[in-house]
């Protein structure tokens, strides 16, 4: 565990890309199976311990440290494990640190009823950094700066493989990843995936931006506003994995004998319905799919008021053939000779918009906020089907966002690298005429759009003007005024504004802008397109 | 008639008013009269008619603000009578050079105000005095009990065991200009490090004062005068500002390190891009905070200059009295 916690540190406090490939495959050559394979998987998608939650380390802590002292703490670092670390009572003992394995054998053990004196045992046996280190793989991320795919890549340059291999064996394994290992360190056969219905990584697009590009070499999609999903099917099992890859097949159990072929094809999940490109458009908002996400059972209600469909992008195995190799239009009219044998109540295929030129498509997609369509995609004809984002192949057009005037309400810190400044903000729109005494009513939640030096000043203003402290968060005075960018907006009973806006983030601060100037409610409810 | 006990003095927002004096501990606006515990931005602004501080800290003062009008210096341990039968006393506060308490009578009740202080030891001033009073007026800038300050000696360590392993690099330490780099410079001498340190421009006049009052910080030469290969395998200390900033370039591959407090919280750490943490402050930690409230024994704690919250509960928690006071313009910027 000394190993692995040194390593964590390193990685918190390294800027470099490189640097942190480094540390990583240099900590994978050298530690022994099976401990590198559950730090592994601590590092690139975080291990789940049922028994051990945020909860209970609270629970334990306020048993130890007195419960308004832990949580004035708690709010200043910003991270529930790194303040435990640090408040943990110094144990009478020298430590006797776990091995990575033993600690994971240990924290698998554990019930929540034994866990309340389990990892306590296990904390006394380390120092403030083996602490942090046991928490944060206790509780599952990370959150160190290491992305999944950084790890992965990490783990590629240890062994001299190729991280996309690496990617397509990962989906199908399980920590402690033995046949990875076996491959790349220790020279055996690659892992067997074919008959599992495992994930591929996406490909994924770049912003368009200012590029221009020529209609001839690009053909353009609509982005429909729904989740992407990979649908797989293979050793007679069809699964559904959203876009990082998280197996969301219970959720959408009316696409698991729908398909019926072994295939892997990508698309976007979305809800019967004639908000997203009118009648013929065949889709529900996205506020409508939201009824459907996240849920662990379906009622047959459900089922029936929100019925979802998967309108096809791309495929990238048909019956065992690998076509991702193949270019954009080959993969397309595979796609398009599908389709016949695919039922149209749980699938379509994404139309190809047509236009003359870039300056009519360009026209088109200002149009598409009426049909309430996020925007465009530009695939190049030639596009092999590669994972991740590569330059020059696909891109997305969204539309311009939405933009709205509102009042600065409440601050609440941030968390990791922003916890000790206010910036995730609470704002609001008059119910009124402000000039007659009218409120403020909160209208949604941001906490992106602004530089470093914009949150500082931000932060400073909180400070200075804080009129009632609620725990982490601060009303402020409502003085300061933020143009807010958002891509849509909705009916919403959860809010007392009875809207919620969908991907708010500020766009300008108004320093300059005096607070009755911002917009009321009904200009915020009048963009409303469901 | 008797006044009722304390009531001449008063926490106002711009700094504490002694009523009978008309003068101010600290003020963070220009007054007439103002009695300053120690050089750091955030208690000793220009502009005051006149200036009550140790010698040391009126040289600091002086340096920054480029005048000497109105000095009034009193030594460690003097007492000076001000109108309205109040004495002030300044005591050894161990903060920075020439930081100081400031223990105020008047009508036999006794009042301290620390300013900033620590209680470890510090080469280049003399270590803090616990001195009884009736009203204790603490800061309490890392007044939480995450912040734990390890022994100094261990913190050198880590930065010369990094420097050692990288002999083509540099290890940029980023410091307070005034105080913490000093001691960090005359902490690398008592380690036995005897290179020459290099210094960034901003850090040269402080660092000369500090010499001039008899602290010996060694072989300093400045960065600009220096080519890049002579500083590789060299420690070069800048403030803090200048870490992330275009200056860093004409350093050979820096090491990012910091001498702060804040270190010891790794997101503190993150978001000024340091590789080399070093949890070094002249500030009490927790432990120091509590135990010099217990020390002291006031029968009455105001709490000042930080996270009041935390050190209001332990106080409630061991049945002292306390209350925080909010004064504006104070920021932790020189922990
Ligand atoms: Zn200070
Ligand atoms: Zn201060």
């Amino acid at each position: 565990m000394d190993e692995f916690a040194a390593l964590i540190d390193a990685l918190v406090y390294t800027r470099s890309r490189n640097e942190k490939l480094r540390l990583i495959a240099e900590y994978l050559r050298a530690t022994p199976d099976p401990d590198r394979g559950w730090a592994l998987a601590a590092l690139a998608d975080g291990l789940d311990f049922p028994a051990v939650k945020s909860s209970t380390i609270r629970n334990l802590l306020k048993d130890r440290v007195d419960p308004v002292l832990w949580t004035l703490s708690r709010d200043f670092v910003g991270d529930t494990a790194e303040t435990a670390s640090l408040l943990w009572p110094a144990p009478g003992n020298e430590p006797d640190p776990p091995g990575v394995s033993e600690t994971v054998e240990l924290l698998s053990a554990l019930t929540r009823k034994s866990v309340l004196t389990g990892l306590p045992k296990l904390l006394d046996r380390l120092d403030a950094s083996g602490r942090y280190a046991l928490l944060k793989l206790a509780t599952g991320g990370m959150r160190i700066g290491v992305s999944s795919r950084l790890a992965k890549t990490a783990f590629a340059q240890a062994f001299a493989v190729s991280v996309d291999q690496v990617e397509e064996y990962w989906h199908g394994l399980e920590p402690p990843y033995d046949p990875l290992f076996a491959w790349a360190a220790h020279g055996q056969a690659p892992p067997d995936i074919e008959n599992l219905p495992t994930f591929r990584p996406f490909m994924l697009a770049h912003p368009l931006e200012d590029t221009v590009v020529d209609l001839a070499d690009y053909a353009a999609e609509w982005k429909w506003d729904g989740i992407r999903v990979q649908l797989v099917r293979a050793g007679e099992e069809t699964r559904v994995y959203s876009r990082s890859g998280d197996d969301i097949s219970v959720t959408f159990p009316e696409l698991l004998d729908v398909l019926p072929f072994p295939a892997v094809l990508d698309g976007e999940l979305l809800v019967r319905g004639s908000t997203q490109g009118g009648e013929e458009g065949g889709a529900a908002s996205f506020n409508a799919l939201q009824q459907r996400l996240g849920r662990k059972t379906v009622s047959k209600k459900m089922l029936t008021e929100f019925p979802a469909f998967v309108r096809l992008y791309d495929a990238l195995l048909i019956e065992g053939e690998d076509v991702r190799e193949q270019p954009w239009t080959a993969r397309r009219s595979r796609l398009e000779a599908l389709m016949a044998r695919l039922p149209d109540s749980h699938f379509d295929i994404s139309s190809v918009v047509e236009a003359r030129d870039f300056g009519h498509l360009a026209e088109i997609r200002e149009g598409s906020r009426e049909d309430a369509i996020e925007g465009l995609m530009l695939k190049r004809k030639d596009s092999p089907y590669i994972a991740g984002r590569r330059v020059g192949y696909w891109y997305k057009w969204k539309r311009d966002p939405l933009l709205i005037d509102c009042v600065l309400m409440y601050a609440q810190r941030g968390s990791g690298k922003r916890s000790s400044f206010f910036s995730d903000y609470t704002f609001g729109c008059w119910n009124g005429d402000p000039d007659k005494g009218a409120d403020l009513l909160p209208v949604g939640k941001a906490y992106s759009g602004f530089t470093d030096e914009e949150l500082k000043k931000i932060d400073r203003h909180v400070r200075q003007n804080t009129i009632n402290r609620y725990g982490p968060v601060r009303e402020t005075e409502k003085t300061l005024v933020f143009e807010v960018a958002f891509d849509s907006v909705h009916e919403s009973k959860r809010h007392k504004s009875g809207l919620a806006m969908r991907f708010p983030r500020i766009h300008r601060i108004r320093w300059d802008k005096p607070a009755h100037e911002a917009d009321r409610i009904e200009a915020l409810r009048a963009l409303i397109r469901d | 008639m008797a006044a009722a006990p304390f009531s001449w003095i008063n926490p106002e927002p711009h700094g504490i008013h002694i009523a009978p004096a008309d003068c101010w501990v600290d003020p963070s606006r220009p007054v007439d009269k103002a009695l300053v515990t120690h050089g750091h931005a955030d208690h000793a602004r220009g502009g005051h008619g006149q200036t009550v501080a140790t010698p040391e800290t009126l040289a600091i003062m002086e340096l920054r603000y480029a005048t000497r009008d109105g000095a009034t210096p009193v030594e460690y341990g003097e007492t000076i009578r001000l109108p309205g039968g109040v004495d002030a006393t300044y005591i050894p506060a161990g903060h920075v050079l020439g930081s100081a308490q400031i223990l105020l009578e008047h009508a036999g009740e006794r009042v301290i105000v620390t300013g900033d202080y620590k209680r470890r030891h510090d080469p280049t001033c003399p270590p803090f005095e616990a001195t009884p009073c009736d009203i204790f007026i603490t800061e309490a800038t890392f007044g939480l009990p995450v912040f734990c300050h390890p022994p100094i000696e261990e913190e050198m360590q880590k930065l010369l065991e990094r420097l050692a392993a990288h002999p083509d690099r540099c290890v940029l330490v980023g410091a307070y200009a005034l105080g913490k780099a000093q001691r960090v410079i005359a902490e690398l001498r008592r380690a036995g490090h005897t290179d020459p340190i290099y210094l960034h421009g901003a850090m040269e006049k402080m660092c000369r004062l500090y010499e001039e009052h008899g602290v010996d910080l060694g072989e300093l030469r400045l960065v600009s005068d220096a080519d890049k290969d002579e500083m590789r395998g060299h420690i070069v200390v800048c403030p803090p500002g200048a870490l992330n900033d275009r200056w860093s370039r004409r350093l050979p591959d820096p090491i990012t390190a910091m001498a702060s407090g804040w270190m010891r919280i790794r997101q503190r750490a993150r978001q000024r891009n340091v590789e080399l943490p070093l949890v070094i402050s002249d500030h009490a930690d927790w432990g120091e905070l509590t135990r010099t409230i217990e020390e002291v024994d006031a029968s009455e704690n105001w709490i000042t200059h930080g996270r009041e919250d935390a050190l209001l509960r332990w106080c409630q928690l061991h049945q002292r009295r306390a209350r925080a006071l909010a004064l504006v313009g104070y920021e932790d910027e020189d922990d």
